[in-house]
């Protein structure tokens, strides 16, 4: 912020002068944001392989970043306005995660960054989300498969925090390797705070439309019952097991529902739900390649 | 189904210099526990609070309009009222 120190004595002044000094001490809200990243070391160590690095910040970016489309396409058509507003909030927190990580993707591993005209301003997490092919993404199946109704939401937004939850925080922590890399460990620390409330959103709204009306017990188990063949794939994925499990267990059983038994979806890769999902959220910075955002 | 609302909560937000919680607002609500975290989705999203109470707008009693002479009028000429004719000390903040 450079605002120039108001003159009292200059008759031109107005009212707002006083406002816009660089002391915002006098605002009571909305101050004090932190760069999460602040004072971090952003050199890769040299135990770390930096295109193996790459590829990890790839994975976890592409979940956050997928996730949190489907999460925004709720953005006025959530059940009300207090539920949009809080899909919203979940959809930004995990957009604020996959710009972080495909910066450091970026910073790693530059050749995982697709090429551009040399006149683009795009940079590179930006290049990252809107320049790679549906094929290039690493992102588990269960964040891209289409939005069913409010439960299946919740069912899938459960399963999906309670696993990147256990994730994360094991990565805030020396016991995993990639912990070594500064920046990914910051991310996560970051990220734990977010997860946990996506977790306990999710959970009790998990519990409340189990334990509601018939209606939403049979929607919640059909969503749950609809989204389980992929959570096989997201365990692996995040190399998360009983950690996840246990929580999950104590919401099952809190809620009165049984744990699935549906087999987990064959195959690899992803479904065509991806290349429409990007089709729609590319298609505007394909087209003006040079523009400016 | 039926179309009945979620009850009215209001909502108090302390922010992180204020001293007070003060009222930013109302949503709709199931229950208290759901009131507190929908405040905090709606009402501190922008770094605004530390702390959140709300309450069921049908629990606040409220002064009527039509009261405001009885109620408010009398206290509009005692000046005597105010501690302004104390010298407060420069340590003493928030007076």
């Amino acid at each position: 912020m450079a605002h120039s120190t108001p003159d009292p004595n200059d008759e031109h002044g107005t009212v707002y002068d006083s406002l816009l000094g660089t002391d915002t001490s006098h605002w009571a809200f909305g101050t004090d944001f932190e760069d999460p990243l602040a004072g971090v070391d952003t050199t890769v160590p040299a135990e770390l392989d930096a295109a193996e690095l790459a590829a990890y910040c790839l994975a976890l970016a592409d979940d956050a970043l997928v996730m949190s489309h489907r999460l925004s396409e709720w953005c006025s058509n959530a059940p009300d306005l207090e539920e949009d507003i809080a899909l919203a909030n979940i959809a930004l927190d995990l957009l604020g995660q996959a710009r972080l990580l495909l910066a450091r993707a970026a910073a790693a591993d530059p050749s995982v960054v697709p090429a551009l005209p040399e006149v683009s301003p795009v940079p590179a997490e930006d290049a990252l989300a809107f320049f790679r092919e549906a094929v290039d993404f690493r992102n588990v199946r269960l964040v891209e498969v289409p939005n069913g109704d409010f439960a299946h939401t919740m069912a899938r937004l459960l399963l999906f925090v309670t696993v990147r939850l256990a994730a994360f925080e094991r990565l805030a922590t020396p016991a995993d390797p990639w912990s070594s890399d500064p920046v990914l460990a910051a991310i996560a620390a970051k990220g734990v705070k977010e997860l946990a409330y996506h977790r306990d959103y999710s959970g009790r709204w998990f519990l409340t439309l189990a334990q509601g009306t018939e209606e939403s017990r049979r929607r919640l188990l059909a969503g749950l019952a609809g989204i389980w063949p992929l959570y096989d794939e997201l365990r692996t994925a995040y190399g998360v097991g009983p950690e996840a499990d246990v929580v999950l267990d104590q919401v099952f059983a809190v809620s009165g529902v049984e744990r699935p038994d549906e087999a987990p979806m064959a195959g690899t890769g992803h479904t065509e739900a991806l290349s429409r999902l990007l089709a729609e959220m590319q298609v505007v910075a394909r087209a003006h390649p040079e523009g400016l955002w | 189904m039926s179309e009945r609302e979620w009850p009215l909560y209001e909502v108090f937000v302390r922010g992180k210099r204020g001293l007070n919680h003060v009222h930013v607002g109302s949503l709709h609500a199931a229950d208290d526990e759901m009131a507190v975290r929908h405040a905090r989705d709606v009402y501190t999203r922008r770094n605004e609070g530390v702390s959140i109470w709300v309450v069921k707008a049908e629990d606040i009693t409220a002064s009527s309009p039509d009261e405001k002479d009885p109620f408010f009028a009398p206290s509009g000429d005692k000046v005597y009222r105010h501690p302004t004719f104390y010298s407060i000390p420069d340590d003493v903040p928030h007076m």
